[in-house]
């Protein structure tokens, strides 16, 4: 197996003085879906917040075997790190072209990419993003992750509050962007973790429980249930 | 009539000296959440550079006009550029110390101008025409206040045409709705901080040379008066607002002016009322967006 593209190591995160993410250690795999999963508030947002540097953290974070948990933000994602937010973050005032150029890293964007994989954001490059629906919204989020060649992708709850048909659009996106770039997925809707995800890392109480198959666990109806409150 | 045409125009002329302040004011709090109190310090820079260069040049020739514009707002984007990378780029979401750090910066700056120049007003030349009155619809209007109508238009239309076209200005318009998300796109918001506190230095130098033709001299406190005003209608327009901004600049000025004249001298009591009235009915101001 090749090396893993993001190591975390003892990874501890505050807001506002309390802990959020307490000694987290993991690898994602080089290649595919990496999910994290837990419950509600066991700290999985917070855990990629702290690896791009968005909150106060301590710990090893690696990319590509170099540390970055001493950098700010900004460094981060140009070493090739695209995150999807939770709640998308599109910038509501700007119109999808906008949120897309003002993501682009690269001298040679993948625009043909964003246009094979959401025509309806062409289709919509004028309008402003605060018009869009939720659904759109994602694209649009999902987009500025994409529209850069980049050697990992975090995204956050990419599916919450979405219709069905929307869920599976999204769902098909993010298997494709994974076939090119390794995905840590934070994701509650396990449908799409059976669809897309080969490792799982399950939090409880900002620790890791569980680090292995995907398959493995959500197979288990049992430990499912035990580790993540549903089957 | 002519009243009414006369105390509009000279209100716009006010107002088209708080926007020159108020723009930068709400730019720097919209982006940065930074409530600069320093700011009036770079409009009175600006405006002693523009006097300085006057009077070597001889103050009533154009060019020397335009050469002090041109100097104040070099001289105000400079002070201002350097004010945020040696004291508030350490400071950033510390507002308490932003707060004394900029209050602290003002008070001595004042102390320092006075060192320089002293504390007597200075009295400026300019070009004849300014001092001359033009008619419009019977209204005798003072020349100077349509020059800083038009100074003031240009502004706006030069920071609108920045936001709008340059990369700079996109990433500025999302930093000012959510800066670190603009972080998380790999954008290192700390150069757009510098900018947007550049292009508010300079248009307070420029409202500064502006002023000192508008009152005819340029004191240590000329900063500081025009400032309080400046808060005022930023936080009337919505703090981070650029049309907001404006569209209070000429509300606060134009209310101030017809107060002053119809209701005896009543102008900063009716500006502070209409504060008031609008942070009980909209608290975010004109055009500022909700928290």
């Amino acid at each position: 197996m090749t090396e893993s593209i993001l190591t975390v190591a003892g990874l501890n995160a505050n807001i506002e003085g309390q802990q959020v993410v307490e000694d987290v250690s993991f690898e994602m795999l080089p290649v595919g879906v990496t999910a994290l999963l837990g419950r509600n508030g066991v700290g999985k947002t917070s855990t990629l917040r702290a690896i791009m540097g968005l909150i106060e953290r301590s710990g090893e974070v690696t990319i590509a075997g170099e540390r970055v948990d001493r950098e700010p933000t900004h460094r981060i994602v140009q070493r090739g790190v695209g995150y999807v937010p939770e709640d998308r973050e599109v910038f509501a005032s700007l119109t999808v072209n906008e949120n897309l150029r003002l993501a682009e890293r690269d001298s040679a964007p993948n625009r043909q990419l964003i246009e094979e994989l959401f025509p309806d954001l062409i289709a919509r490059a004028g309008q402003l993003a605060g018009t869009l629906s939720g659904g759109q919204q994602q694209m649009v989020s999902l987009a500025r992750a994409l529209v850069n060649d980049n050697r990992v992708l975090l995204v956050d709850e990419p599916t919450k509050g979405l219709a069905p048909l929307i869920v599976m659009d999204v769902a098909k996106a993010l298997e494709r962007a994974a076939q090119t770039v390794p995905v840590l997925l934070v994701e509650q809707n396990l449908q799409v973790v059976r669809m897309l995800a080969e490792k799982a890392i399950v939090l409880e109480g900002g620790r890791v429980v569980y680090d292995g198959s995907a398959e493995e666990l959500l197979g288990n109806e049992a430990l499912t249930k035990e580790l993540l409150g549903v089957a | 009539m002519s009243t009414i045409i006369l105390l509009l125009i000279t209100g716009l002329g006010l107002g088209a000296l708080y926007f020159l302040v108020a723009s930068g004011l709400s730019l720097i709090y919209g982006l940065m959440g930074v409530l600069n109190f320093a700011h009036g310090s770079f409009l009175t820079l600006g405006a002693f550079a523009g006097w300085e260069l006057s009077r070597r040049m001889g103050g009533e020739s154009w060019g020397t006009l335009i050469a002090s514009m041109l100097l104040g707002m070099v001289v105000g984007a400079a002070v201002a550029a350097a004010t945020e990378f040696l004291l508030i780029r350490r400071l950033y979401n510390r507002h308490i110390e932003q707060v004394l750090v900029t209050v602290g910066l003002a008070l001595a700056t004042v102390a320092l101008f006075e060192g320089i120049w002293g504390t007597d007003p200075i009295y400026v030349t300019a070009p004849p025409w300014l001092s001359q009155t033009t008619e419009i619809l019977g209204a005798r209007v003072p020349n100077d206040r349509f020059l800083m109508i038009g100074a003031a238009v240009l502004v706006l239309l030069g920071i609108v045409a920045f936001l709008r076209y340059t990369r700079f200005g996109l990433i500025i318009r999302a930093g000012v709705e959510n800066r670190s998300m603009v972080t998380a796109l790999g954008i290192d918001v700390r150069k757009a901080f510098t900018v947007v506190f550049a292009i508010g230095g300079a248009a307070a130098g420029l409202g500064g040379v502006l002023a000192s033709h508008y009152f005819g001299y340029v004191s240590p406190q000329l900063g500081g008066s025009l400032l309080i005003f400046a808060f005022i209608v930023t936080v009337i327009g919505g703090l981070g607002s650029l049309a907001g901004a404006a569209i209070a600049s000429v509300v606060v000025a134009v209310l101030q002016q017809f107060a002053n004249y119809f209701w005896g001298g009543t102008g900063d009591l009716m500006v502070v009322l209409l504060l008031a009235v609008v942070l009980l009915v909209r608290p975010t101001g004109i055009l500022g967006k909700k928290a």
